[in-house]
């Protein structure tokens, strides 16, 4: 199959724009999932404890 | 250090390191009629001297198995003082060259010491020499802490980071030598590209074994830019250097790609080289060690989120703005430019975030240098994403293309952004690691603080200058049509801002020196903190309960 350069500036222009979009939606969802909000919190202090071992 | 390795782990390092002197040897008995075999020669010694450094002390001892109830350090140690002589060495090589150009009889009639050989010796010294070095030994202390993980084996992460440093030897010493395949900041040639395809792959096989072996069921935000760093730069490296040596007993090779394909690959690779490299792995430092230092938790975990994705998708597809006004299709050319602007957004969201954590501890900024280092990080860090989307529109570029505003773009990114945010970070490091209280001198801190900044606005403002009144110069036209300024004129009107660079650079190189000394001096003098028994007692005591 030859994939010539019209071929990829279709892709680039249509694809690539709705790909894009697409996964902007996914990290927003991600980020203001309410079920997220916990974890997100807990990240957030985790990392001013004092404590300097591992758990393994 | 080797002591604390076990027993198998020494025998599985000298196999290790017994298989790359072979190696070496082969090379250089292969290239012996080229200049691959000072190559061979380099790698056989570096070999070998692992092997030495291991026999003698393949004798001792088991070691203790409290070493499993505490973090593996030794590399990290190891790579902090290997980050400071890089940027000492790295940053000399700067001055030097820049002095080149006010004064072009400092090469000395050398052919090693041209332009276009020391000027890689320190683009690699800085960026992968002193950068690299810094990343590798904050990640490994980041990914150990934020996942309460200890390092899943004690070799590789020594080969990780013997293994870059001696890809990064390979490839200084040789620009000296005239080894190059020209591409910017992918100067090495085929050995030397898949030696480091190996340890990178080492590396990411590494972090993620570490994550595997996390508390939480969370990722802290840190990891996922380090993340990034190491599994992007694994595929750019890659691709760009796909090239077929002429034979395996010569250093040259031929890139894959011809024309205007490689001029894209390259600055594919090249501007994701600052994005993920000098940046995303960077940011990793920052989401870690400025809370840390500020005491303060980071001031939005979501923006770092949404700004990590934008950052992600964006830039790799601004390359393209690396070749306005060139054969590269106009759309292309377009698209790069619409994404180095929309960049704009995830990077000021993170400049902002890290600004906003400050917010209301301003007066431990004011106090302490170790904290204003990565305050300045995060201002330059704005100031230098929103130039470098203001230099991606077409029309500007026109006038900054190849002059030395770019210079000027990328050391406010490079001196005040990357290695701001590193000097904060390693001192920050250093104390933790060496179990010191503090730095042994923070007066030296508040004296490296103040070259670092006054240097970077030195060079900063000699390029602007410079860069625009070249721009200028090679633009005017007379009434005629023609020309008003030959080259050589726009060259004489550089000269007084080239020695301001030169004393900018100066100023910069003096404080990594000092902040060297610091550096060992903490390690070397100040009485370590009592051993308190408290710490003993938990470590025997209740602490277990993650069993």
């Amino acid at each position: 199959m030859d994939i010539g350069h019209d071929t990829l500036v279709a892709m680039a222009k249509s694809w690539g724009l709705f790909y894009l979009i697409a996964l902007s939606i996914g990290v927003l969802v991600y980020t203001f999932w309410p079920g997220n909000r916990k974890r997100f919190a807990r990240a957030k202090v985790s990392v001013l404890d004092k404590e300097d071992r591992p758990w393994r | 250090m080797i002591a604390r390795l076990t027993i198998a782990e020494r025998q599985i390092g000298l196999w290790l390191a017994g298989l790359v002197t072979l190696a070496g040897a082969a090379l250089g008995i292969a290239g012996r009629n080229d200049v691959l075999g000072y190559h061979g020669l380099l790698i056989t010694i570096f070999g070998a001297v692992v092997v030495v450094a291991l026999l003698r002390n393949i004798d001792a001892p088991e070691p203790d198995e409290s070493r499993l109830s505490e973090y593996y350090d030794d590399p990290i140690r190891f790579g902090i003082v290997l980050t400071m002589a890089w940027a000492v060495f790295g940053m000399f090589i700067g001055v030097w060259v820049s002095a080149l150009l006010a004064w072009p009889e400092l090469t000395f009639d050398a052919a090693w010491a041209s332009f276009g050989r020391l000027r890689p010796a320190h683009t690699t010294g800085v960026i992968f020499g002193f950068g690299g070095n810094a990343l590798i030994a904050t990640s490994l202390h980041v990914v150990q802490r934020t996942s309460l993980a200890r390092l899943p084996d004690q070799v590789s992460p020594w080969f990780v980071l013997l293994g870059y440093n001696l890809f990064c030897l390979l490839a200084v010493s040789g620009y000296f030598l005239g080894i190059t395949q020209s591409k910017e900041y992918a100067e090495p040639e085929w050995y030397a590209d898949i030696w480091l395809v190996i340890v990178w792959v080492v590396y990411f096989v590494l972090y993620i074994r570490t994550l595997a072996r996390r508390k939480e069921p969370h990722i802290y935000v840190a990891n996922w830019y380090y993340m990034a760093f190491i599994l992007v730069v694994a595929v750019l490296h890659i691709v760009n250097n796909l090239a077929v040596p002429i034979s395996l007993s010569s250093a040259k090779a031929y890139s894959l790609f011809s024309g205007v394909q490689d001029a894209m690959t390259q600055w594919w690779y090249g501007h994701n080289a600052v994005a993920f490299f000098l940046t995303a792995g960077f940011l990793g430092m920052m989401y870690y060690y400025l809370p840390k230092r500020a005491e303060r938790p980071i001031y939005s975990y979501r923006i770092s989120i949404i700004s990590f994705w934008g950052i992600t998708f964006f830039y790799m597809w601004a390359g393209s703005h690396h070749l306005h006004y060139t054969a590269l299709p106009h759309w292309v050319q377009t698209l790069g430019m619409t994404f180095s602007i929309m960049l704009l957004v995830p990077s000021w969201a993170s400049a902002g975030n890290a600004l906003l954590t400050l917010n209301g501890a301003w007066h431990k900024v004011r106090d302490d240098a170790t904290l204003r280092f990565m305050m300045v990080a995060a201002v330059f860090y704005g100031l230098s994403t929103f130039e470098g989307s203001f230099l991606a529109i077409r029309a500007v570029n026109s006038l900054s293309h190849y002059t030395d505003w770019t210079v000027g773009h990328v050391h406010a990114g490079a001196l005040g952004w990357v290695a701001m945010i590193t000097f904060g970070a390693l001192y920050t490091l250093t104390p933790a690691m060496w179990k010191r209280e503090r730095m042994y001198s923070n007066t030296l801190v508040e004296v490296h603080f103040w070259c670092a900044v006054i240097g970077t606005l030195i060079y900063v403002f000699a390029m602007w200058n410079s860069g625009i009144i070249q721009g200028l110069m090679w633009r005017t036209y007379n009434e005629s049509g023609t020309l008003t300024y030959s080259f050589i004129e726009s060259l004489v009107a550089m000269h007084p801002y080239y020695i301001a660079r030169t004393v900018g650079g100066l100023f910069f190189l003096t404080g990594a020196v000092v902040g060297t000394y610091n550096i060992i001096m903490t390690i070397r003098h100040e009485p370590s903190l009592a051993r308190h028994p408290a710490g003993k007692l938990a470590a025997d005591g209740p602490l277990v309960a993650g069993e």
